[in-house]
This record gives C-alpha cells, structure tokens and sequence, in this order.
C-alpha cells in the first residue's frame, strides 16, 4: 500500500530540504530526459504498488484466517498439491504486466538515448578527473572546471546541451537528478547524453560512480543561465587572462613553483593540464569541486593543506611560507 | 515406528544412479569451460585493438604438428582405457606412454613457440593487447595440459609399479573425459587465435 | 529393530580429551562437522562484517561526520559487501546445504567427502587472507591496509596505477580462493544430489531443497568461473604487466564490468535460491500442507537458473550500452520477474487454507515473504533502464540489494537456524528470546531499510563517506543509522540463544516439528553415517506415509 504513494509522498513532502534550491529529487524534474524518467517512473511506481497491495492482502489475510486456532482439534487440514488453473492464471497475468513494462521502458529509452542533436544545441566535452570535472566547450573555446554553465532551453526555441563524457582516469558519473539521468564518463569508452534545463537556476549533483578517495566530494553545479547571462558567460570565458601588475609577486610564484606543471592560466606560461584550469577562477563560486566556498581565506588553506579541506585529494601541499602563501593568493583572486 | 517405508519390496526395480566420478567430472569441465570462454571473450575482442606492437599476422605460426600430436593424444588415450578395461594392463601401459609422450611434445613445442616469440620477434604478455591476451589464453591451455600431464605421469609411475589393474578402469576413464576436455579447448583456441584473429 | 539400536548406541557424550576432539573437527571429511564448520565460520564473518556496516553508518548518521577518514570509510565499505557475500553468506548457505542434502536424500555423506572439507578449508583460507591485508596491505612498510576499491574492483581504479600497495592483490587472491572453494562445493552438490539419491527417491521425489541446491550447483558452476578468469586477468594486469583493463593501452574498462556481472548477478541468485529452498521447506510443515505446486516450483528454479545468465548488464545501464542492448536487459529483467513471482504466489498457496502455526521459523519466513515481494518490485523499478538512470549508484540500490538480502535471505537463513537447530544440536532453541530476536531484527530491518529509499530519491549517491547538508538527507540518514543498531540488538539476542540453548535446551528428540521429510527420521543429532539402513521412499514426503499410512503422499502424486 505504502510502496508507491508513500515514496513518493515521503519524497516530496518530507524531502523538502531547507534550500529548495539544493533539491537534488529525482522527482522534481526540470529537464525533457528527466520529465521522461518521471513519467515513466510513476508509471512503475502505480503498477508495482498495485501488485503490492494485492500480493499483500493475500498473505496478509491468509496469516490472519488460516492461523491455527487455539480450540484447534489437531487434524491436519486438506493436503492439496496444486492446481494448474491458478497457476496458468498466475503465470500469464504477471506476463501481462511484464509486457505493458518493457514496452513502455523501451520506448522511453530510444526517446532519450536517440534523441537526435538539434542544431542549436550547445556542445560540451566533460572530462572526469580524480576528484574533479574538466568542461570544454569546443565549439566556443572556453575551458572551465567544476561549474558548469547551460542556457535555459524554452520548448518553442530549443537550445539543450549535449555532453561528450570523458575520464581522465577511473570511471565517474554525471548526476545532476532534477536534470537528466545519471551516465558514466570511462575512460576509453566515451559517453553522451544531454540536457534542457527549462528553468533558470542553480543545480545540484554529484559524481555517481565511486572513483576513489574523494568520490564523495566530486560535486557538480549546474548554472542554467538566460540567454543573455550565458552570453556573457561565454565572452569573459574566452578572454585571457587579467593582467595585474599589483600581484606579480603572487604572479612570480605561481609560475616559478610547480604550479604550473597542473594548472593552466590562459595568456600566461602555465600549461598544465592535470588541474582545473584557473584563468577564470573568480568566475566561480566554490572551489574544489564544490567543496568550500571561493574566496582568499578558502584558497589560501587549499593551497597550504588540500587534506585539510579535501583529504585524499591529488593536490600535494605546496610547502610555501606564510608569506609567499599570502601573495600567491592576492595573484589568484584577481583571476576573475 | 513402523519401517514401512523402509522395507524393501521383491518387485523393485533396479536402482541406477549416474556415476559420481562422471557427474564431478563434467561438472568440473564446465565449470573450466567457462572461464575459457571469457578468456576466449577478451581475444575476440581484442583482435584489432592493439595500439602498437606486433600484430597476429606478423608472428604468428600455425602450430601444425603440436596440434596433431595433441589430438593424437586423445585418441591414444581412448585406446589406453580401452585396453584397460578388457584387463589388457600392458597395451595400457604403451597406449598411456605414448598419450604422456605427444602432451610432452605439444608443451615443449609451446614452449619453444614462446621462447622464439619473446626473444626474436619481442611479444611479451605486457607488449601490447595481442600480447596479453595471446600468453593468457594459450597460457591458460597449457596449464591445463601440464595439470592434465602430471596426472598422466603419476599414472604411469603407478603402472610401472604394476599397481593398476582392470578394476581402475573407470577412473581412468573419468580422467581421459578432462584431457579430452583439453583437447577439444585446444581446437577451439587454435581456432580463434590462429585462424579467425590472424 | 536393529536402525534404532544402532542409532542410540551411538549417540551419547563424547568422553575423548578435547586435543582429540578439536582433530577431529580440524581433519573431518563429514559433511555434517563441514556443514557446521561453514555456518560457525560465517556467523563470525557476520558479526565482523556487522561492525563494519555499523561504522559506516554512524560515520554517516550526520553530515560531515569526522567518525572515520575518508579512506577507512572506504576500506569498511569494500570489507562490508565482500565479507559479507563472500564470507558469510555464501559460506552459511552451502554449510546448510552440506549439512542437510545428504540427510535428506537417504545419503551418508557427500558425493566427494574429500573435496567437500578442501572445498570448507580454501574458503576459509580465503577470509584470512582477506583479512589479513589489515595488516599486510601496504607490503611492509607502514601499517597495513585493507582494499578500498569497492567490492566489484571496477578497472581501472583495480589498477597498479591507481590502487597502490598490494591491498587490492588481497582483495582478488582472497576472492579467488573462496571461489576455487565454491566451485568444489558446486561439483559436490550436482553429484551428491545425481548420485546418492536413496532408491524410490526420483528427481520428482526429491526434496524442494534438493532441487534448488541442484540449481545452485549449476549456477556456481558456470557463473563463479567468469569471475575466476576475470581475477586471473586482473593478476595478470598487476603484476605481469598485462592490458586486460588497461585504458591506456586500448584496454576496456567496459570487459570488467561485464565478466564481473557475468558473475555477479548469477551470484545474486546462488545467494537466494538457498533461501528459497529454506523457506520451501519450513512453510509447508508450518502450515501443515505440502507445497503448492511441486512441479511448478522446480521448473520456476530451473527457468531462474537459465534466465539469471542473461541479465547482468542491468547492473551496467549507465554505462553508455546502444538503446538495443539497455533494451534487449529490460526484456530478460522483466522476463525473470514471471518465474520468481510464482514462487511467492505457490507459497502464499501452501499457507492458504492451512493451519498455521506461528512459531519462530514460520515468523521468519513470513517476514522473508513479505520482504521479498517488495525487493523484488523495487527491482522491477530498477529493471527499467531509464528509471535505473536515476536510481543507480544510489541509496535506492543499496536498499533494494539490502531489502533482497538481509530482508530477504538473512530472514529465511534465521527461519533455518531455528528450524534446524534442535537436528543439529539436539536441544531445542529458546522460543521467547527467538521471538524477541525477531521483533527487534524486524524493527530495526524496517527502520534502516524502508527510509534508506528515500535518500536516494532525493539524489543522494551511494560509496560517500559523507554527504553535504541541505538536501534534505540528514533525517532520513539518521533513522537508517538507528535501525542498524536495533538490527546488532537482535543478533546478540539470536547468538546468546544459540550458546543458551546449547547448554540449557530442552532435548529435542528426532521430529520436533512434526516433519515429513528424511532428515527427521534420524536422531538429533543424527549418528555419523546417517542412516544405518538405507532409506527407501516411495514419494516426496515419506514421513508423512509413515504417520499416514491410510492417506500417503504416493496415492495422489
């Protein structure tokens, strides 16, 4: 009985957490992919809580009315061994039910595997890294890490984003539950899937696939932009890096330190790869894949201890003095 | 408590039950089937997928007369638990040598396969993914075959102490189902690695 | 009559001094000093792989707890599910099954006693190997480390590169070795029961037990193999240098994922078609009926046992699979889900029209029907890939598996425990502290299990040390963690029952429960050679014609 509503009901009452903005529900879709899970879902749910309620009541009332009673007069009671009539009838309805099921999930399925790429849609390429997500957008030359940046998509002017999953390293998976499903980024194994968020705001997900240490504290912000914000998005994006000749010690340090042996800064020597790109990172709200907010305090305890924030994390403590510590995060918050 | 249903009655009719030896027996190749299958699984997927090194095509040398003497061995093998069980103990012993003699064969010539593989033509099980899969799978056989050989050769000590008679006829015959088992494998990979992937 | 005199004549106070006594047991080929061998061993694992579970889940009873590191929350979580399935589970259902099969088939032992005690010893040898990489895990410098790679391994975090030190290499000879044990049990099971079947005990006649352990035996057979060779390849990828699962060398991350679920669902149904034999046979004797629809019953096992072989990749729908083949493991999903809710529908007809009697076992497997209906709807749920697309990775997993088998075969494993305790002891359990024993494990299954759902509708993933605040998964979290506490109260009431009774039990002579089949027919416990004369039965359950003789079971067959 309490299968079906009481999930759901459970879930959208009581799941309410105290940001509504922070929902992570599976079943407050805002998206075409997850609109089509949910309606699928409910499908599921109504049958299988059917079933419940009738397999239920059978054992229920069956324990309540063939009890042994306590006047019994210790007679064993009529030994039957079968009937094919039930058992035909309890064959070919489950069946039924069975058939109704998979046809409905097949054609779910095509609706959102094979979907086809509308030409205005915005590509991504998102690369999985231990313990952190690398997004390029090719088609627009902008590199960016952990925050990833969608226009909204209006039903009459479609503009969704498809996603080309990638890994670096192990296997993770893109979760963003009010969004889409969840698809798995493995190495050697590119994966696609895609996105048309039809409401402005923040979303909220993380990595779905253990991947190591840190798997708890891969998470993924998803801002869903209006046209004209995503626009602007795109165009800071793409500029190099801003020149400040106030931080260049901070500047000095953090190319003269192996910084730049993970880490990219566009316009500048740094080239690395296996970090976040930071030419932009003050265009982001959190550091560490979500972790800590992003600010001078937060980065300048990063850098001296990631395992203070993030233990397990693939950023080695750089061993610099409290001095140089303070200026290579004056350089950094400057990178806007 | 009456021991009806315990009594015997004079009309039963006979009480026959598979062999345990044959019954174990399959259950064991079964269960060696299938984890030929997925090494045989991950060959056939592979082949192709090599990013760099030597290829099949460039290395690989169909192993003509190994494979006769294997085969071979399992018809010697049928002929020597034949013999046995019609109590002829000493064409037993021969047909048995001579099963021991062609699996020694096809494993030192595997082995001289390998040893030109790796020293003149640089395939190693770590070289590329031909490699790996290549030493795993024949590698997998030929552990088999060398399990299968020792067996073989304890036999033999125990004829040659004159300590196995008519009587062992069936365990014999339980142990030639494994190397049977062993060559119809070996079909299957000389197969899919020296037909199909070169 | 002679069986009787021979039975008493043995069966007394063992008087030898306890050395002799502890060889005994160390050297034993009985398939009934094995049988209790396996389910001591796993009763250990239990309570170990218990505190492992408790230590997450106070770690996770609050977000950003500080209970454990990151890194010994991850170590728990792989040692949990490992020690779990490997180590308990398997171990205590093939230990019924040895114990009981023979006895019920009018055998005196096992097909291949030898093998059955190898079999019993590489699996233990397996736990401590497993075990011993708390200490031995990074080689031999520092403190050990157990395997924190999950208990699927998933290449390439299995990988030389990413899973430093030898605690993974633990985690794979261990897995091996118990495999190579379950094989060799698999083996035993399909002789025993093709081979040693008493006469008049036709493969119709035998035992529902019988007939799903023969089930079980061929699944092991074909569905451990997949997970032996993909261990071998993982050794071969470590420590030879090979490409298996190696991406960098154009390897696949995808071939583990599916040799490991080749493996791995099959598994699933080794672990619960035991289960299903459990309660098998308990509900009939119970409710006082024979099970409804034998035959049914053994074509619906049979079918299980083929079908199992073709659903894996349901554990894989995320992985990025054509929409043909997400769809093509819809089909065989669902395709499972017809001859599984026969089964729940033939025991609701054993029940119907019966005399129930609600003692500890029947309770049990009450519990166990109840439970199961929901684990298996909630895997319907998940076969539907696009729903699984949400779900997966989740805590709606984790409940649906933990619904399956704590919900599921641990509650049939405890109907076991109590049913056959007083054959295997000879004294009868306690029935007060049993039923306390199930109120406290039903509460405290339900408290964890039921809410565990809901987080993972809310999006909250599984394999997380800790989990951010403001999804709202903080109360749900809490209630699971409370649960398992009531869940570790019950299980200390179940083993102080255990020793209790041991000493304190009522005698419990041959047939307590007023039973029909073979095993009930010797004493309790039973002599060494089981049966002094051979049984011969004329139909699935000969104690009923004996205590029937004007109404047998043969006449209506």
């Amino acid at each position: 009985m309490f299968l079906a509503g009481g999930l759901l009901a459970a879930s959208l009452c009581f799941g309410a957490p105290t940001d509504p903005s922070q929902s992570t529900n599976i079943f407050k879709p805002l998206s075409t992919p997850a609109h089509s899970i949910f309606h699928l879902s409910m499908l599921v749910l109504a049958i299988t809580g059917a079933i419940f309620a009738v397999v239920f009541s059978l054992l229920a009332y069956s324990v309540a009315k063939f009890r042994k009673r306590a006047d019994d007069d210790g007679r064993e009671p009529a030994q039957v061994y079968g009937s094919n009539q039930i058992e035909l009838a309890w064959t070919v309805i489950p069946i039924l039910i069975v058939l109704v099921l998979f046809l409905a999930t097949a054609r779910v399925i095509r609706s959102i595997q094979d979907a086809p790429q509308p030409p205005g849609a915005i590509e991504v390429t998102a690369i999985g890294h231990q313990f952190w997500w690398e997004f390029r957008y090719p088609a627009l030359g902008v590199v960016t890490a952990n925050e990833l940046h969608v226009p909204v998509s209006n039903p009459a002017n479609s503009t969704p984003t498809f996603l080309t999953l990638l890994s670096a390293d192990t296997d993770h998976s893109f979760w963003v539950p009010r969004l889409a499903g969840k698809t798995d980024l493995i190495p050697n194994h590119p994966n696609h899937t895609w996105i048309d968020p039809q409401e402005t705001g923040l979303y909220l997900g993380q990595c779905a696939q253990y991947c190591g240490t840190q798997h708890a504290k891969m998470l993924l912000r998803v801002y869903v932009d209006s046209p004209e914000q995503f626009k602007q998005w795109v165009e800071e994006q793409k500029k190099p890096a801003v020149g400040n000749d106030a931080v260049a010690e901070g500047r000095h340090i953090f190319e003269t330190t192996a910084c730049v042996n993970c880490h990219a800064v566009a316009g500048t020597v740094a080239n690395g790869r296996f970090g976040p790109d930071l030419t932009h990172l003050m265009s982001r709200d959190t550091i560490a894949s979500g972790v800590a907010s992003n600010n001078r305090e937060n980065l300048r305890a990063w850098i001296q201890s990631p395992d203070s924030i993030k233990p397990g994390s693939l950023m080695p403590a750089m061993q610099l003095t409290d001095h140089d510590l303070d200026a290579l995060a004056a350089y950094l918050v400057t990178l806007r | 408590m009456s021991s009806a249903a315990y009594t015997r009655t004079t009309a039963e009719p006979e009480w026959v039950l598979p062999s345990r030896g044959r019954v174990g027996m399959f259950s064991l190749i079964g269960a060696e089937s299938a984890i030929f299958t997925i090494f045989v699984v991950a060959y056939i997927f592979y082949i192709g997928k090599s990013v760099a090194g030597p290829t099949p095509q460039d290395v690989l040398e169909l192993p003509i007369f190994s494979t006769i003497c294997l085969l071979s061995s399992s018809l010697t093998i049928h002929l020597a638990v034949r013999a046995l069980r019609q109590a002829k103990v000493g064409a037993f012993g021969l047909w048995w040598f001579v099963t021991m003699a062609l699996g020694t064969i096809f494993l030192v010539s595997t082995g001289r396969e390998w040893h030109h593989l790796i020293y003149d033509k640089g395939l190693t099980v770590s070289t590329n993914l031909f490699g790996t899969t290549y030493y795993s799978l024949v590698g997998l056989h030929a552990f088999h075959v060398t399990v299968g050989l020792l067996m073989i050769a304890l036999a033999m000590v125990f004829t040659l102490f004159r300590k196995v008679k008519p009587e062992h006829s069936e365990r014999a015959e339980v142990f030639s189902l494994y190397w049977h088992f062993v060559d119809v494998v070996w079909v299957i990979v000389f197969t899919v690695v020296y037909i199909i992937g070169r | 009559m002679s069986s009787e005199t021979i039975a008493l004549s043995t069966v007394g106070p063992d008087a030898r001094p306890i050395g002799e006594r502890l060889h005994d047991w160390v050297v034993t080929v009985d398939h009934k000093k094995l049988g209790i061998l396996y389910i001591l061993y796993a009763l250990f694992f239990f309570v170990v792989g218990g505190v492992e579970a408790l230590i997450m889940r106070i770690q996770l009873i609050v977000p950003h707890n500080h209970f454990v590191s990151p890194e010994v929350f991850n170590r728990m979580m792989t040692m949990h599910g490992t020690t779990m399935i490997f180590f308990m589970v398997m171990p205590v259902l093939f230990g019924f099954g040895t114990y009981l099969i023979p006895l019920m088939i009018g055998a005196r032992d096992m097909a291949f006693p030898r093998l059955n005690a190898f079999s019993f010893w590489m699996t233990a040898f397996g736990g401590l190997l497993l075990y011993f990489s708390f200490i031995g895990g990074n080689g031999l410098y520092g403190a050990g480390t157990a395997p924190e790679v999950g208990w699927w391994a998933y290449a390439p975090l299995s990988s030389r590169a990413f899973s430093v030190g030898h605690s993974t290499d633990f985690w794979t000879l261990a897995v091996l070795a118990t495999g190579v044990g379950s094989v060799g049990t698999g083996v035993n099971f399909i002789a025993t029961i093709l081979c040693m079947r008493c006469p008049g005990m036709t493969l119709g006649k035998m035992p529902l037990l019988a007939w799903l352990n023969l089930v079980v035996g061929g699944m092991v057979i074909f569905g451990i193999s997949p997970l032996t060779a993909a261990q071998i390849m993982l050794c071969i990828d470590r420590y030879l240098g090979g490409h298996f699962f190696d991406t960098q060398a154009g390897g696949s991350a995808v071939l583990w994922m599916h040799f490991f679920w080749i493996f791995g669902h099959p598994e699933v149904y080794i672990l619960v078609v035991p289960a299903f034999a459990f309660v098998s046979e308990i509900v009939p004797v119970f409710s006082r009926k024979p099970i409804f629809g034998y035959p049914i019953m053994v074509a619906a096992t049979i079918a299980i046992g083929f079908i199992s072989f073709s659903v894996w990749a349901h554990h894989m729908y995320t992985v990025g699979m054509s929409s043909y083949g997400n769809t093509f493991f819809v089909f065989t999903t669902m395709a499972i889900a017809v001859p599984t809710g026969i089964k729940i529908f033939n025991w609701l007809g054993t029940m119907w029209g019966g005399k129930i009697q609600l003692r500890v076992p029947m309770l049990f497997c009450i519990g166990f029907l109840f439970q199961f209906l929901i684990a298996g709807l909630t895997g319907i749920m998940l076969g539907a890939t696009p729903f699984n697309w949400q779900l997966s990775g989740s805590y709606f997993v984790v409940a649906h598996f933990h619904y399956v088998i704590v919900g599921g075969i641990v509650f049939a494993l405890f109907g076991a425990f109590y049913y056959w305790y007083p054959k295997m002891s000879g004294r009868m359990y306690n029935e007060t502290l049993g039923k306390w024993h199930f109120w406290l494990f039903i509460i405290g299954f339900h408290l964890t299990f039921d809410f565990m759902h809901i987080p993972g509708i809310l999006g909250m993933p599984r394999r997380i040390y800790t989990y951010e605040p403001g999804r709202g998964w903080e109360t749900w979290n809490s209630i699971v963690t409370i649960g398992a506490f009531f869940q570790a109260a019950g299980i200390l009431v179940f083993v102080v029952n255990l020793l209790w009774s041991l000493r304190k039990g009522e005698p419990a002579g041959n047939d307590p429960w007023d039973a029909w089949t073979l095993e009930w027919s010797t004493s309790s416990p039973p002599p060494d050679y089981d049966f002094a004369a051979t049984p011969v039965v004329r139909s699935r359950r000969p104690l009923w014609d004996l205590k029937h003789p004007e109404d047998p079971d043969w006449k209506y067959e």
